[in-house]
């Protein structure tokens, strides 16, 4: 079998990534130490993600290109990873974002009428946002909490079973500012800030991973199939 | 059948409000087994593994100290914890990363040195807010306590534990859509071969995947013995297992049991577990291992709890969810909403499993609706044979991952259990249960 004729390189191998603009220094501070943490910069780029919308509420074409240049990819395939998951919100979204599980467990629990009388009390279907810009219902996927059905989390937090009256209860303390002890506005996932970085040698991890490309490279070449895949 | 008072592994220290901290897992015996384990060969220690038979505990059930000794040798190698919970109905994980993340932690450990990794990624799911506080918070005390981190215990032994959050798409759980998740691309499935990230894995490098509860049995397999392990439970199901119970039962949760020696019967009726089904009606259906497995109706309720005896039965007892619904449940409803979610979370690789899902989900949708046609149950199983061919179980496939030969299952159950019922929605036009 013949050699493929070789392509250019990737174009942004020459681009040079512009300076963070748009992420604060406290959020830079904490991307660089996530960075440090992976073997490849790029392996942070969702708990960047994370990062950024924890300092906007969702994620901004503005974070994305900060985050690009940090961990060394183009901002259009920070966008197209993003955009793969369902906690990354690349629209802006309501300070509290309630997911109300309608999957099986809570189904068979009156997940479907809750849900109803959700949409129909904020006056928005899923996906949408309260015109004061408080709630964003979303109908969730399981999020593994089936013995306290209907499951209802705000912001990642769970809840606990709702029926539509404590529902209402629940929408009044999240506006009136009731529960912001317990639920961080939308974004901010993980309160925790790591305190130890790598504790690992960094001479002798730089020397794996060069010998583990080596042996990558050597049996890449060893291969007869054709290399596909 | 019996239910038996086997020794609680991981769920020993449920009982207590602060189980997630460092003192009260010190003074409950934590991190003796990493003492242990630390103490023996890296060699001997995968070997106690070995005899404890402990099968994966993420839903293929694949023994866990094989896997290990499928790591290619090189220069590098990772472990990665893959705790994205997601399967419906499935809520053990959970449990044990919000109320045990030590646990977790010292299993960790303890499988990276029989492995000799230096490093290594716990992949929790996003929506873990306050799974992900905890691991972290547990992580940092576990570095203070030099259980983790530069020559563990004086031992000569270092690793560093990495926790990693996801972003929600329940395909990640999937281990090859993990690792290209964890590198920060999509989380699309990679082609097979090679099946297992042993040979090529994180960064292209040799790594281990193993899930959260296999990870938390390993500080009490260090501390009594693979033996004592292998004691429990029966033939290739070996030691305790937990089960996530939900749906119509008096007491829906999470039960660890012995498994085989437990039979579904216990676990949904008896008092101490699932309690039966409220409001004095009775079992129409259960899905004995997340929505991926074809369902059982009640003349398989005394199958036991275990993973040959439940495959034997035509399904499988996959992550050990087992979701009950009774009689006055909708059958076209209970599978047009799991066909939904199948639809909602293909990746989009692969043709049969991203069209196809879509179709059947539209389909039983104007069925559930009242707007089906008789001819509609043919094209259902039709659509299911191009994604899986035959409708068989264990399914075959035609896609990159095992997603797509799981639609069938929840469509296929109903139509063949309750195909009466699928008429009665097309003939009088709309849903008996309202």
């Amino acid at each position: 079998m013949s050699e493929p004729t070789p392509i250019a390189a990737p174009r942004r191998a020459s681009l040079t990534p512009a300076a963070p603009t748009h992420l604060n220094a406290d959020i830079l501070a904490r991307a660089r130490q996530l960075i440090a943490l992976y073997p490849e910069a790029r392996s942070a780029l969702i708990p960047l993600c994370h990062l950024a919308q924890e300092q906007d509420g969702w994620l901004t074409p503005e974070a994305m290109v900060d985050i690009a240049g940090l961990v060394g990819v183009t901002p259009s395939e920070v966008l197209g990873t993003a955009s793969f998951y369902d906690m990354l919100h690349t629209e802006p979204v309501g300070r509290h974002v309630v997911a109300v599980c309608t999957n099986i467990a809570c189904l068979l629990a009156g997940a479907a009428e809750l849900l109803e009388h959700a949409e129909d009390s904020l006056g928005i279907g899923s996906g949408g946002t309260t015109s004061d810009g408080a709630i964003t219902i979303e109908e969730a996927e399981c999020l593994a909490d089936c013995d306290r059905a209907p499951c209802v989390q705000v912001n990642h937090r769970y809840v606990g079973a709702q029926t539509p009256e404590s529902f209402d209860r629940l929408v009044a303390d999240l506006r009136s500012g009731a529960r912001d002890a317990d639920i961080p506005s939308h974004g901010t996932l993980i309160r925790v800030q790591r305190t130890t970085g790598i504790e690992a040698d960094p001479a002798a991890v730089a020397e794996e991973r060069r010998l583990a490309a080596e042996a990558r490279a050597a049996r890449d070449a060893s291969r007869t199939d054709g290399g596909a895949g | 059948m019996a239910i038996t008072d086997p020794p609680k592994i991981v769920t020993a220290r449920m009982g207590h409000d602060d189980s997630h901290t460092l003192e009260r897992y010190l003074a409950t015996g934590g991190y003796e087994g990493l003492r242990t384990a630390l103490a023996k060969t890296p060699e001997a220690v995968a070997a106690e593994v070995d005899a404890a038979s402990l099968l994966g505990r993420g839903g293929a059930g694949f023994p866990a100290g094989r896997k290990w000794s499928m790591l290619r040798k090189s220069p590098v190698t990772y472990l990665v914890v893959n705790g994205d919970e997601s399967e419906p109905a499935t809520f053990k994980d959970h449990l044990l990363v919000e109320r045990d993340p030590h646990q977790l932690i010292e299993g960790v450990v303890i499988a990276a040195y029989a492995l000799q990794v230096t490093r290594v990624f716990i992949f929790l799911r996003g929506e873990f807010a306050l799974g992900l506080e905890r691991v972290q918070s547990a992580l940092n005390d576990a570095y203070a306590h030099g259980a983790v981190g530069r020559d563990i215990f004086g031992s000569g032994f270092s690793v560093d534990v990495v926790l990693h959050p996801g972003a929600g798409a329940y395909i990640c759980g999937e281990e090859t859509a993990l690792l290209e998740s964890l590198e920060g691309k999509r989380g699309f499935p990679r082609i097979k071969p090679p099946f297992f990230p042993a040979a090529i894995g994180l960064y292209g490098d040799p790594t281990v995947v193993n899930n959260v509860e296999t990870m938390s049995n390993l500080p009490w397999i260090m501390t009594n013995g693979g033996a004592a392990f292998a004691a429990l439970g029966g033939g290739r199901s070996t030691g305790t297992r937990l089960f996530a119970l939900a749906g119509h039962v008096t007491n829906p949760g999470v039960f660890e049991l012995e498994m085989v020696k437990t039979t579904f019967n216990d676990l949904i009726n008896a008092p101490v577990l699932g309690g039966g089904i409220p409001n004095g009606r009775d079992l129409k259906a259960f899905i004995p291992g997340g929505v991926s497995a074809p369902w059982f109706g009640p003349d398989q309720i005394d199958l036991p709890l275990g993973q040959d005896e439940v495959a034997e039965a035509g399904s499988m007892l996959g992550s050990g969810s087992v979701v009950v619904m009774d009689d006055h449940t909708c059958a076209v409803r209970a599978a047009w909403r799991i066909t939904k979610f199948f639809s909602r979370e293909s990746c989009g690789q692969c043709t049969p499993c991203r069209e196809g899902s879509g179709w059947l989900e539209r389909i039983m949708e104007r069925i559930e609706r009242g707007e089906g046609r008789e001819e509609d149950l043919d094209l259902l199983m039709d659509a299911c044979d191009n994604i899986s061919p035959g409708v068989a179980w264990p399914p075959q496939q035609t896609t990159i991952c095992v997603l797509g030969p799981s639609i069938p299952s929840s469509i296929s159950s109903a139509i063949t259990m309750f195909r009466d019922e699928f008429l009665v929605h097309i003939k009088e036009g709309g849903c008996p249960y309202g």
